[in-house]
C-alpha cells in the first residue's frame, strides 16, 4: 500500500509539476459569496435575543484578504458581560435538570443545522478569517458539526462516562476562543459543556466573531432554551471581565500561552475550574525509514495548513541527517506548487494572514531568524496587493536554541533541525516549554510506538499530521495547557464528581 | 549506673535521592509531643536549597521510574507495605509517644497507611485500563488515549497528621510513574525517619520519593516558581499560600490540586497524569 501510494504520488506530482520550459497558471475558481448575507451591525446574543451593547460602543471586523471592513460588532463591557452571565445563571436550573435525552436532541439539532447551512458558514469563515475556502469547507465546518453530533450522544449516557460516580454540571461556564478556527473552537467549547448540563457565555476572538454570531442564529433556530448559550463580542477587556465574574464557575480558554498564564493568575484566589489549550512548538520528526514523499506532504500540511495559525502546527521539523538533503530538496519542490492568495479561490492552499498585527509579528520573528543566521528559503510567488499575506518559508540549519525553535510563530514559518539517533530526536523534541503535539514519520510501526511513548506531548500523529476528530481527546502537556477537549475525556472538565 | 545502658536516640535527617542528608542549612526545630511542650526530637528545618536538591533528585529519577514496567512499580509499592509491616512497632511507638494515640489507635493508623500502599500497588497497572480509551476516529488510524506521568510532583502535607493520607498521597502520586518531593506537616515530622527507612529498603529507586521536614511558611513561595516541578498537591490549609503557589505556578503551567479526597480512590491518581492521544496509521 505504502509503495503504491508512493507511486501514485509520484505520478501526480509529475502531472502537476511544470516541466522545464513549460509554464501554466491556474484560472481563478472563486467561491460565490452570495450565500452569505452580511449585516451592517451585529448585536450581542444574550438570553436568546440579539441586543446592542449597553454603552452603544462597537468595533469593526475586517476581511484580512482585502483589509476591507465587513461589519460593526457590539463591544461588550463589564455590564454586558454581567447580563450575559445572569442570563446563563437564570437558564442553568432548567437546563441542568432537563433530561439528558432532551439536551442531546437540542445538540443533534444544532449539528444538523450547521450541516444544512454549511456553505454559508464556510464562506463566512473564510471572509472573516482569511483561511482557504477548501479548508473551511472541508475541515472547519464539518468538524464543528461533528463535534456537536458526537457530544449530543453523550448527554443521556453520562452515567456510563462516570461509572459508579454521582456527577453534576459545574454551572455557568465562561469560554474564550481564538481566531484561528473560530466556529470549530466554539463547537469544541460548547458541545461538551451543554451535553453535561452547563450553561455558557462564549466570547469569540474580536478578529473572527461572525461565524459565532451565525451560530447564535442557528441556536435560535434550534429553539435552544433562552440563556443556555450567550455569545458576547468584544476585546481582551471583555474576556477579562468574563474571567473575573464571580458567578462564572469554570473558565475554558484557547489561545496564547501568555494570556493563559494571565488567566491562571487572575483566578488563583478563587475556586474556579480551569482548562487551557495554549500554544505549541510541535516537533514533526522524519526518520530515514519514512516514506519520504508522504513525509514531505506531512511537513507541508503540518506547518502551512491554515497559514500556520495552528496551535499544534508542526513548526519544528526534525529530520534524520542521512535524508536531510533529499527531504529539503523535495520540500522546496513541493512548496513551489503551493498556491498562495485569495482564500475564496477553491485552488488556494495558503490564504491570508488573519490580521495586520499577526503579519507584523510573523515578519518580526522571520527577521530575527535571518539575523540569527538560519538558511532561509521562501516560496517564490506573487502576493495579492491588498490584504495580509506571507510567503510560506523555512529556516534550515536551526538549533534547539534558535529563537524559531523555541518561540511560537503562529504563521507559515518552519524551523528545520537534524538529528542522528532516535534518542537524540526525542531529546530535541522534548526540549521545549510546550508539549502540545508531535508527528512521527517512519514505516516501522514499533518505532512509531516507541517514540510516541517517549514524547512529552498530548497528541501524537504517526505518518500523518493535523488530524482532528471529535472522538479523540486533544490537549497539551507542560505550557501548552491542561485539560482535554474531545472524546470521553473532554467531558471531565464540565462536571463535578461527587 | 553501670548496669543501665544508655538509649541510643536516632538522629532524624532528610530523605533525598535515596540518601539521608542533614539539611544543608544546619538548622533544626523541635518536634514537640502533641499537646505538651515536651521535646521528642530535633528535626531538620529544610531550606529552599534542600527543596531544590530534592527536586533535582526527583527529576533525575523520574524517567527511569516511569519507564519501569507498571507491574514492577506495583511490586515495589507492595514491598513498601511489607516494610511498613516490619517496622510496625516503631511506628506504633512513635504515634503513641508523640501523637498521644492509644495502642489501638496507633496500630490502626499504621495498618491503614500500610494498606494504602497495598491499594495503590494494585492500581499501578490498572488505572490505564480504567481511564484510557480507544477512540473511533473517522479514517485509517488506530487512535488511543492513555495516561502518562506528569513528572515531578510536590506534595505539601496537611498539618493535621494522618498517616493513611500521607501514605495514600505518596503511593498514588508515584503509582503512575511520577516522582515526588513531599514536605511533611509539623504535627509529626519525626515520621520521616521510619518512613524513609521503609522506602529506602523497598527496592524503590533513590529519588522517587523525597521527604523534607521544615517550616512551610519558609518554603511555599519557591514551590510555584520551580520550573522542574510539573504539579503540586497542596493539602495544607492556607488559602493565601495556595493562591501564591497558583500565581507563581502559572510560570510553567503547573497542575495544582488542593481538594480533599478519600484516601483510596482513582482520582488521586488521575490528579497527576496527562492524557496522550496517539494516531497510529493503519494500512498495508
Amino acid at each position: 500500500m505504502a509503495k503504491k501510494n508512493k507511486k501514485t504520488q509520484k505520478n501526480k506530482s509529475k502531472k502537476t509539476q511544470p516541466k522545464k520550459g513549460f509554464h501554466f497558471e491556474y484560472d481563478e475558481a472563486l467561491e460565490s459569496t452570495a450565500v452569505v448575507k452580511l449585516k451592517k451591525k451585529y448585536g450581542l446574543f444574550i438570553g436568546g435575543e440579539f441586543k446592542a451593547s449597553k454603552s452603544g460602543k462597537t468595533f469593526k471586523t475586517e476581511n484580512p484578504a482585502t483589509g476591507e471592513k465587513l461589519a460593526e460588532l457590539a463591544l461588550a463591557d463589564k455590564k454586558d458581560v454581567d447580563s450575559a452571565v445572569q442570563a446563563a445563571k437564570k437558564a442553568f436550573k432548567a437546563w441542568s435538570e432537563l433530561s439528558g435525552k432532551e439536551r442531546g436532541k437540542y445538540l443533534f439539532r444544532i449539528a444538523r443545522l450547521i450541516q444544512e447551512r454549511s456553505r454559508e458558514f464556510a464562506v463566512l469563515e473564510t471572509l472573516d478569517g482569511g483561511k482557504p475556502i477548501k479548508e473551511s469547507r472541508d475541515v472547519d465546518i464539518p468538524l464543528a458539526a461533528n463535534h456537536f453530533f458526537y457530544y449530543a450522544g453523550w448527554a443521556d449516557k453520562l452515567d456510563y462516562a462516570f461509572p459508579g460516580k454521582k456527577i453534576k454540571p459545574v454551572g455557568v461556564c465562561g469560554q474564550i476562543i481564538p481566531w484561528n478556527f473560530p466556529l470549530l473552537m466554539a463547537a469544541w467549547k460548547l458541545a461538551p459543556a451543554l451535553a453535561a448540563g452547563n450553561t455558557v457565555v462564549l466570547k469569540p476572538a474580536e478578529q473572527t466573531s461572525l461565524t459565532a454570531l451565525l451560530l447564535a442564529e442557528v441556536i435560535q433556530e434550534a429553539e435552544l432554551p433562552k440563556g443556555v448559550v450567550n455569545i458576547i463580542t468584544g476585546e481582551g477587556k471583555t474576556g477579562a471581565a468574563l474571567v473575573d465574574h464571580p458567578d462564572v464557575k469554570k473558565i475554558a480558554f484557547t489561545g496564547s500561552t501568555d494570556i493563559g498564564k494571565t488567566i491562571a493568575k487572575a483566578i488563583a484566589g478563587s475556586d474556579k475550574k480551569l482548562t487551557l489549550e495554549l500554544g505549541g512548538k510541535s516537533a514533526n520528526i522524519i526518520f530515514e525509514d519514512a516514506a519520504i514523499d508522504q513525509a514531505v506532504e506531512g511537513i507541508v500540511n503540518g506547518i502551512f495548513f491554515n497559514q500556520g495559525h495552528v496551535c499544534c502546527a508542526g513548526s519544528r521539523v526534525l529530520v534524520q541527517e542521512s535524508i536531510k538533503d533529499e527531504v529539503i530538496a523535495k520540500l522546496k519542490k513541493r512548496m513551489s506548487t503551493l498556491r498562495v492568495g485569495n482564500p475564496l479561490d477553491k485552488n488556494t492552499d495558503v490564504g491570508a494572514i488573519n490580521s495586520k498585527e499577526q503579519l507584523e509579528k510573523i515578519n518580526s520573528l522571520v527577521a530575527i531568524g535571518k539575523k540569527e543566521g538560519g538558511r532561509f528559503h521562501e516560496v517564490d510567488c506573487a502576493l495579492p496587493k491588498k490584504g495580509y499575506y506571507c510567503k510560506p518559508c523555512f529556516f534550515e540549519g536551526q538549533t534547539p536554541a534558535s529563537t524559531l525553535s523555541r518561540v511560537e510563530v503562529f504563521g507559515p514559518v518552519l524551523s528545520i533541525m537534524t538529528f542522528r539517533t532516535p534518542d537524540e530526536a526525542v531529546k530535541i523534541a522534548n526540549d521545549s516549554n510546550y508539549g502540545l503535539a508531535a508527528g512521527i514519520w517512519s514505516e516501522k510501526s514499533s518505532k512509531i510506538h516507541k517514540i510516541a511513548s517517549e514524547l512529552k506531548a498530548g497528541v501524537i500523529w504517526g505518518n500523518t499530521y493535523n488530524k482532528f476528530d471529535p472522538a479523540a481527546p486533544f490537549g497539551g502537556y507542560k505550557e501548552s495547557g491542561f485539560g482535554r477537549e474531545g472524546g470521553l475525556h473532554g467531558l471531565y472538565p464540565y462536571v463535578e464528581v461527587r | 549506673m553501670e548496669n543501665q545502658s544508655l538509649k541510643i536516640n536516632k538522629t532524624i535527617k532528610l530523605y533525598i535521592g535515596g540518601q539521608f542528608p542533614r539539611t544543608e542549612s544546619g538548622r533544626s526545630f523541635v518536634h514537640k509531643i502533641k499537646g505538651t511542650n515536651k521535646p521528642y526530637a530535633n528535626v531538620c528545618q529544610s531550606s529552599r536549597k534542600d527543596f531544590r536538591n530534592a527536586v533535582e533528585a526527583a527529576k533525575g529519577a523520574q524517567t527511569a521510574w516511569e519507564k519501569r514496567a507498571a507491574f514492577n512499580r506495583s511490586q515495589i509499592l507492595y514491598r513498601v507495605a511489607e516494610m511498613i509491616e516490619g517496622k510496625k512497632e516503631e511506628f506504633i511507638d512513635l504515634f503513641k509517644t508523640t501523637m498521644g494515640m492509644t495502642k489501638t489507635q496507633a496500630t490502626n493508623a499504621v495498618e491503614l497507611g500500610r494498606d494504602a500502599f497495598v491499594y495503590y500497588a494494585g492500581f499501578c497497572d490498572k488505572f490505564q485500563q480504567v481511564i484510557g480509551s480507544i477512540n473511533c476516529v473517522s479514517g485509517p488510524f488506530h487512535n488511543f488515549s492513555s495516561p502518562t506521568a506528569m513528572g515531578v510532583v510536590t506534595l505539601v502535607e496537611s498539618d493535621e497528621f494522618d498517616f493513611q493520607n500521607l501514605c495514600a498521597s505518596l503511593a498514588a502520586i508515584i503509582a503512575s510513574g511520577n516522582t515526588v518531593v513531599a514536605i511533611l506537616g509539623q504535627s509529626c515530622p519525626s515520621v520521616l525517619a521510619p518512613l524513609a527507612e521503609v522506602l529506602a529498603t523497598s527496592d524503590l529507586p533513590g529519588g522517587v520519593v523525597n521527604l523534607l521536614t521544615g517550616n512551610i511558611e519558609e518554603l511555599y513561595a519557591v514551590i510555584g516558581g520551580h520550573r522542574e516541578v510539573q504539579s503540586v498537591n497542596f493539602q495544607f490549609g492556607s488559602k493565601e499560600m495556595l493562591r501564591t503557589i497558583k500565581e507563581s505556578g502559572a510560570s510553567n503551567m503547573k497542575r495544582i490540586v488542593s481538594a480533599k479526597k478519600p484516601a483510596l480512590c482513582l482520582e488521586r491518581i488521575t490528579d497527576h497524569v496527562e492524557i496522550k492521544s496517539v494516531w497510529h496509521p493503519i494500512g498495508v
